[in-house]
């Protein structure tokens, strides 16, 4: 039983749109290699996801709602898909290479013996049964072309936001078949003990739009309270609550930080954008009061469409920007959100 | 029993450094030097804390050629016990899965580990999967993206830490024996003492090959093809002028016109 496996990520018995575009990779390669296209969903709700990924373009699905899979934990879901992995010999697994589903795809190639690549760019399935990706390597500033072996399961994790989802077809269905669990709870030595959400926040990963702030947020002219610590943390994190994140809520954006803003404490390290932050590729990235290190470089260079709000129109972002804003953000953003409120008619 | 912790280290170019691929398709960072892998520089700091308040020591080891002893001399310097690397012709162009067999035959070599630490990820190859695929081959428990070790037990063989997801954060109970793989938010890494970097660089650093590890390199399963610069991104920054509402009305103009928003 030959295939293209995709893992559909779920979060609460709900899918993750950045799975779709998985789904929508695989579809391309299914073809290619002339296999059927099976989403595999694992946990609460798998059926309905399962039934989801129908209508996306999975013709089969593999589903296991056992109650230890309930919230990611990384050794039950790598026991169950190593097993299918074995099992069926399928050409291909892929997943979006969120934190999750980097460490899955890892754990089961590892536990198979098979190759995986990571973070592909492109995918494309060539004549021979390899599969050949683009993968940036060196923080970007290299492409690495590199093919798997059609010999055995070859395993791809896939950048998000660098593939299309297929479009919904409604009255399409997968074949939809169970499959049991292969760990039981004793068998399993991590135990999740609480989930902390960071609720009404759109995540940076999936962002098709990232509002960033930098160093100069303590530039904001509000006064901080008296007897404040630190008036420069105070008027940062004043400015990132109440004049960046109106503009991210206009844009529907995520908001992000440089290094620079996180280390002083500006913003939690969750918002860091860069080299030992996350990489990120959206539409549209706005960086306000950033200059454009080198580190923060690699970690939004990609991003389609570049603003850069800044004080000092000799820094390096403006190398790196389409558009160049020079000016004081704290008068700039607020102009801008004001305008994009008036003419998206928010 | 002494606790032993190890951790996994790598040189990369310098994040400045101009790297590229020359006419022969092979890498090239010119004269720059090299530095820790930035992600790992949080890992040897843990590797040093854990072994400190526990009372034992940390050993960090590198895998790859010759100039990889220069992330582990940094590493002595910071205070690391003991360092050693691991090469051997069979790793020339191994992937992950070749890594992943060295490291965990090293850990094994050192015999009794209680916990092997990582940095997120390694900068140079762009990935984190050996990480995951080691704490397989050692059949250890994996914890990534760790954000905070929250309590350890050595001798109850417990770990209690904070992950830091996607969606939040998540606090996760496990057995050791454990991979962990760090976050920047861990901790603060120190800078190499004076006394540290000359101890450091007399220090000589021995090198295991995979018969001294009793393994021997699986297959590759993947093969990189080729290498090359990415297309220059031919961007001209068009400095939108006036005062803040102009320069607001300027972009937004800009902005619907390439459909972005």
């Amino acid at each position: 039983m030959s295939a293209v496996y995709v893992w559909i990520e779920t979060f609460k018995g709900k899918a993750l749109n950045s799975s779709w575009e998985a789904l929508g990779a695989g579809k391309t390669v299914a073809a290619g290699l002339n296999v059927p296209l099976t989403a595999l969903v694992f946990g609460e709700n798998a059926a309905a996801v399962a039934a989801e990924a129908g209508t996306y373009g999975a013709d089969k699905a593999l589903i296991c709602e056992d109650a230890t899979l309930n919230g990611f934990r990384l050794e039950p879901y790598a026991a169950l898909l190593s097993k299918l992995v074995s099992d069926n010999q399928p050409k291909a697994v892929l997943a979006i290479g969120t934190a999750r589903g980097r460490e899955l795809l890892a754990a089961s190639a590892a536990d198979t013996n098979s190759g995986l690549i990571t973070e592909a760019l492109t995918l494309e399935a060539q004549a021979d049964g390899t599969l050949k990706v683009y993968r940036p390597v060196y923080a970007g500033k290299i492409l690495s072309e590199a093919v798997g072996s059609a010999a055995g399961t070859q395993f791809v994790s896939l950048r998000g936001r660098a593939f299309k989802a297929n479009a919904v077809n409604a009255g399409a269905k997968a074949d939809v078949s169970s499959v049991p669990a292969v760990l039981a709870e004793a068998d399993i030595a991590t135990k999740i003990e609480s989930f902390e959400e960071e609720a009404g926040t759109v995540s940076l990963t999936d962002a098709a739009i990232i509002v960033s702030g930098g160093r100069a947020m303590a530039n904001n002219p509000a006064e901080a309270p008296a007897g404040t610590a630190d008036a420069a943390v105070w008027k940062a994190k004043d400015g990132f609550a109440n004049v960046i994140q109106p503009l991210a809520d206009t844009l529907g954006a995520a908001v992000g930080a440089s290094r620079a803003a996180v280390d002083a404490g500006y913003i939690s390290y969750a918002h860091q954008v860069g080299q030992t932050g996350k990489v990120v590729s959206p539409d549209l990235y706005i960086a306000c009061g950033i200059s454009g290190a080198i580190q923060h470089q690699a970690g939004m260079r990609t991003s389609k469409v570049i603003v850069a709000v800044n004080k000092d129109g000799e820094a390096p972002i403006f190398k790196l920007a389409r558009y160049g804003l020079v000016g004081d953000l704290y008068k700039i953003v607020p102009a801008l959100t004001a305008e994009l409120k008036k003419r998206l008619g928010k | 029993m002494i606790v032993h912790v190890v951790v996994f280290t790598r040189s990369t170019p310098d994040t400045a450094a101009k790297v590229e691929v020359n006419s022969s398709g092979v890498v090239t960072w010119g004269d720059a030097a090299t530095v820790v892998n930035p992600w790992d520089e949080y890992a040897l700091e843990e590797a040093i804390l854990q072994a400190k308040n526990a009372g034992g020591k940390a050993t960090v080891i590198a895998i790859g050629p010759e100039f990889h002893n220069e992330a582990l001399k940094h590493s002595l310097a910071m205070g690391l016990d003991e360092a050693a690397r691991v090469w051997d012709a069979a790793l020339v162009g191994a992937d992950s899965l070749g890594y992943a067999t060295a490291a965990a035959g090293a850990v094994k070599k050192l015999g009794d580990i209680d916990l092997v630490i990582f940095g997120k990820e390694s900068v140079d190859v762009g990935t984190d999967q050996h990480i995951y695929q080691t704490a397989r081959k050692l059949g250890w428990t994996m914890l990534s993206y760790v954000s905070k070790i929250l309590a350890v037990d050595y001798n109850a063989k417990t770990i209690k830490v904070e992950r830091l997801l996607e969606q939040g954060k998540q606090i996760v109970t496990s057995k050791l024996l454990a991979v962990i793989s760090v976050m920047k938010d861990i901790n603060e890494p120190r800078y190499p003492s004076f006394i540290g970097i000359r101890k450091a660089s007399k220090a000589v650093i021995p090198e295991w090959s995979l018969a001294d590890l009793g393994v021997s390199a699986p297959t590759a399963q993947t093969h990189v093809t080729g290498l090359m610069n990415p297309p220059a991104k031919n961007v001209q920054v068009e400095m939108l002028d006036g005062t803040p509402e102009e320069q607001a009305a300027k972009l937004v103009d800009r902005l619907l016109e390439e459909k972005v928003l």
